[in-house]
């Protein structure tokens, strides 16, 4: 099994498969968790996801990533069961929150409801304008990089081969299967080729003869100068889940805080569609800044030091994309995750092994099936 | 007399001479202990550029020594990690 | 102490707003008065920011009125500055940091963090038909054992301290490293009453005399030269060539540094180590120029002979983004007399390209009309003192020795403290250019963003990873200064700024020149 992508989904499918016995190389044109993964913040959220095939996905995320945890040394990727907060600064807003949390609840996704009050106990920072918010202990964080580090190490224990500044151009087919694919380094062979290229996953599918629609969805994300522990939790507000399902071209923003082990906060978050342009736009950096400030003014005599850009990996129907491919037998895809790809990457990495090796899944493939979006083979 | 406080102890300066030159010119080489290893900091590269020499002044953490104009009953601190610690809470 | 609420800097100082310049010039040194006093004569209204407390910049460091030390071209510039700003033709803006540069088509957008009360920053947000980045460099460390010990300071903290406060580090001070610059500090350091000890220069003597065609042309240099030699002798300061500092020793201050000689290769040679008792180590490997501005207008870079990064530009000083001209060290570095010919070529084209004039690089600075003679001669002055500029980058290479003299335990990002170690793991981790050791260390993440330790990881990650040395990827800084959240918060001015813009500049663009 050869992965395309040594970002946090492509490590937990080389792992996953190198688990399950299946002998792995994992190609990655640039370095290790380079693309996306680096850029993310690393949290795994049941808070933000409404009841659908997202949230099974995350449910079964968030025990693998525990299990992870246990097993390769959470503390090497600064695993921290951080939990959320959700604030509203409406009534009407923390109604809908309410509403949402108990329709979560239903299946599986603790919360607590909290009061004015409780909301300053938990985070005592916040501003004092807000109606009140919900705590979700079960959102998790990890530092990402690290965590694909760490799976491509425990990766190669298992034998897997893992070549970085290898780019691959084309595929190889033999009998109108998928036998192997061209790269910037010669030809590597392969029974299954798995497309977990992120935001990078439609131009390695169009590469590999199957193309699947993967765009940038543009974010910036702003960081402060260290401070010791002054905002506990991952902290956003109840607007984040309506921009995050939104379809508006145009940009969106919605306060999201955090406080990190590093001891920078980092503030998000903005989503654009402009392709892949880097360009830093000082007015959506204004924005984002009056934000956070809003909703901790602790946070107006603190220096921002950078602001980073990252693209987000989206379908059109905001799913990821994870099985195999009807248009070219052998081709899997594992990508399109928008900003859940951490979260999301285990369990992606299970599914992805279980429908190589046929063995059952733990979550049901059908709505993450490529032939959604191409339609059924014919 | 022109002095502003190091740590209680008193500093004399000369008009136009930084914060971080008046304590060199005590024999203070050093004013801040990072955060990861606790090892002791003073002025590096001197012209604003590296922040090594941050300083608290008056109680605004992480000011550069060597951009702070030394002020007439300034009280300098040294600094200790974050410089925030009054936020922790 | 004040509660957090009252150090509001957004409710204490709102966002200010000047008129619109036509061009703004980034940087008072050498090379910017000289454009700003040139763009301003030429008609353009200008404004000249620097984040420093007066003009002058790291070169001249004369206090007002100081003729201890008379630089006629910096009299001379101070002079028509003056008669300028009193004319209401140019805006001067000291101890004003500029964090954000952007440039397109529609014009320039400059942000500062306003300084001038510490304790209440606050923030300027301008346009500019033009800008002139001549934001300087300084000088470069390379990291080795003991080297984040208070009383190592860099060759330019110790003469800043000498010139800008009249303060000599010591008693006792060793001067080490690399390039021209470590002999007059040594001197005025030994002038000023400290003990130096020695300056030790990496390089050997020999490089002159492969560039003694390009010196030769250089009369003032070579007597330049031959002045620090005269110093040295002076005050009996030893200069050891090919020798160079791998340790430095101490508990909470530096009390002590290993010396060793470097081989014809440049490698610590066998058995050379000695110790030396010193207070202060003033150190530097030539310099490195302040990218993070030209890179955030868009501007290119290449890297010069001396392992520094430059901005490209074409024989008017406009750099790849037709709007953005740069001049002085942040071209390349070559001194004072260069800065101010590169200044005064790209003062007097920004104005030209703010009041309309095609913005398209010319071939040949002729074939623009009008040129003044001053423009002229300034142009030939540059092209002269450029080529014993590249002379001089072959000449002083920075020595590869450091790379060996690191223990694992050694400091390489100051801010992070991040070790050797700590990038080798990085690099075991699947990290293999400076970017990814970057994110995955933390290495260049603190308060100096990498401009302190970004030539050491980068070079270090192309010793571990066999990939080219890529110096660019870590020169870019998405903000220039820190600058509290209050101030960029408010967003809403910001943007009825930009809309105004246009109109703004149609009132204050400089008239065509005649």
């Amino acid at each position: 099994m050869v992965v395309v992508g040594a970002g946090i989904v492509g490590a937990a499918c080389a792992f996953y498969g190198a688990r399950a016995g299946l002998e792995i190389t994992v190609l990655e044109r640039g370095a290790v968790a380079a693309g996306t993964t680096g850029a993310g913040e690393g949290n795994l959220l049941l808070s933000d996801k409404a009841a659908g095939p997202e949230l099974q996905l995350a449910l079964r995320s968030s025990a693998l990533w525990s299990e992870l945890g246990e097993e390769l040394d959470g503390e090497a990727f600064e695993l921290e069961r951080k939990g959320g907060v959700v604030v509203a600064s409406s009534a009407d807003a923390l109604t809908a929150l309410r509403d949402f949390a108990a329709e979560q609840r239903a299946l599986g996704v603790d919360s607590e409801p909290l009061d004015h009050t409780q909301l300053h106990e938990v985070e005592p920072h916040l501003s004092r304008a807000l109606a009140g918010g919900a705590f979700y202990p079960g959102d998790l964080q990890v530092q990402p990089m690290l965590a694909a580090a760490t799976l491509l190490a425990a990766v190669r224990g298992y034998g897997a081969v893992i070549r970085t500044g290898v780019e691959v151009t084309g595929s190889v087919l033999t009998g109108g299967r998928l036998s192997g694919v061209r790269t910037s380094a010669g030809v590597v062979s392969a029974d299954y080729v798995v497309n977990a290229a992120g935001t990078w996953g439609g131009q390695v599918s169009a590469r590999l003869g199957a193309e699947v629609p993967i765009l940038p969805r543009r974010g910036f994300v702003l960081v402060t100068e260290p401070l010791p522990r002054v905002i506990r939790h991952k902290v956003y507000s109840a607007d984040y889940v309506a921009n995050v399902a939104s379809d508006n071209e145009g940009l969106e923003t919605s306060p999201v805080v955090e406080g990190t082990r590093s001891g920078t906060v980092l503030i998000g978050a903005s989503r654009e569609r402009v392709g892949f342009d880097r360009t830093i736009s000082i007015p959506v950096v204004r924005q984002l800044a009056a934000q956070a400030v809003a909703l901790f003014p602790v946070l107006a005599a603190i220096n921002l030091m950078r602001v980073y850009a990252g693209f987000r990996p989206y379908c059109p129907d905001h799913l990821p994309v994870i099985g195999a491919d009807p248009r070219v037998p052998g081709l899997l895809h594992a990508c399109g995750h928008e900003g859940a790809g951490i979260g999301l990457a285990p369990a992606t990495g299970e599914l992805i092994a279980g429908l190589i090796t046929g063995q059952p899944t733990s979550v049901d493939p059908k709505p993450f099936s490529p032939e959604r979006l191409i339609g059924p083979a014919t | 007399m022109t002095a502003f406080t190091f740590d209680d102890r008193p500093i004399d300066f000369v008009e136009g001479q930084s914060v971080g030159a008046a304590l060199i010119n005590a024999g203070i080489y050093s004013w801040r202990v990072t955060r990861r290893a606790g090892t002791r900091r003073g002025l590096f590269c001197g012209i604003g550029v590296c922040y090594d020499c941050l300083v608290t002044v008056n109680g605004a953490p992480n000011q550069r020594a060597c951009q702070v104009a030394a002020a007439t009953g300034m009280a300098v601190t040294t600094q200790t990690g974050t410089g925030h610690d009054d936020l922790a809470r | 102490m004040t509660s957090p609420a009252e150090k509001s800097p957004a409710e204490k100082s709102p966002a200010e707003f000047t008129a619109q310049p036509a061009v703004a010039v980034i940087g008072a040194g050498p090379a910017g008065l000289a454009a700003a006093v040139h763009a301003a004569e030429q008609g353009a209204v200008t404004v000249l920011i620097d984040s420093g407390p007066r003009l002058g910049g790291q070169y001249w460091r004369h206090q007002k009125g100081d003729l201890d030390a008379p630089d006629a071209t910096y009299h001379d510039l101070v002079r028509r500055l003056e008669s300028l700003v009193a004319a209401g033709r140019l805006t001067v803006r000291l101890e004003h940091h500029v964090w954000s540069v952007r440039a397109d088509e529609s014009g320039c957008a400059v942000a500062a963090v306003d300084r001038r009360d510490p304790g209440r920053p606050g923030e300027l947000r301008l346009r500019a038909a033009a800008v002139v980045l001549a934001v300087g460099a300084y000088d470069r460390p390379v990291p080795f054992p003991g080297w984040d010990l208070p009383g190592v300071l860099t060759v330019g903290g110790a003469q800043a301290l000498l010139k800008g406060s009249g303060v000599a580090v010591g008693p006792r001070v060793l001067v080490a490293g690399s390039g021209p610059f470590l002999l007059p500090v040594a001197t005025a350091l030994a002038a000023s009453g400290a003990d130096v000890l020695g300056v030790h220069e990496a390089n050997r003597g020999s490089g002159w005399l492969r560039q003694l065609p390009a010196a030769a042309s250089q009369p003032a240099k070579l007597r330049e030269a031959a002045g620090y030699a005269v110093g040295l002798a002076r005050h009996r300061i030893p200069l050891r060539t090919g020798s160079v500092v791998v340790a430095a020793h101490g508990a909470d201050r530096l009390e002590a540094v290993t010396l060793a000689r470097l081989d014809r290769a440049g490698k610590v040679r066998d058995g050379t180590r000695r110790r030396l008792a010193v207070d202060v180590l003033a150190i530097g490997y030539g310099f490195s120029t302040q990218s993070e501005l030209p890179l955030q207008a868009g501007c290119a870079l290449r890297a010069t002979a001396d392992g520094t990064l430059a901005v490209t530009t074409d024989r008017t000083q406009q750099t790849s983004n037709p709007r953005v001209y740069a001049a002085g060290e942040t071209t390349g570095v070559g001194g004072a007399q260069l800065a101010v010919a590169e200044g005064t070529v790209a003062g007097s084209y920004a104005a030209r390209a703010a009041a309309g004039h095609s913005p398209a690089a010319p071939t040949e600075p002729e074939a623009i009309e009008p040129v003044e003679p001053v423009v002229l001669v300034a142009i030939r002055t540059r092209d002269r003192l450029r080529r014993f500029a590249a002379a001089m980058h072959a000449v002083y290479p920075v020595p590869r020795f450091w790379l060996d003299t690191l223990e694992p335990d050694t400091v390489v990002c100051r801010c992070e403290e991040v070790t050797v170690a700590e990038i080798d793991a990085a690099i075991g981790n699947g990290a293999r250019d400076a970017r990814s050791v970057k994110l995955l260390s933390r290495a260049g993440m603190g308060w100096c963003q990498g401009r302190e330790c970004g030539y050491a990881t980068s070079c270090l990650t192309a010793l571990r990873t066999g990939q080219p040395l890529d110096l660019e990827s870590g020169a870019g800084r998405s903000v220039a200064a820190p600058i509290p959240l209050g101030l960029i918060a408010q967003a809403d001015i910001a943007q009825a700024d930009i809309a105004q813009a246009d109109t703004a500049r149609a009132h204050t663009a400089a008239p065509p020149l005649s």
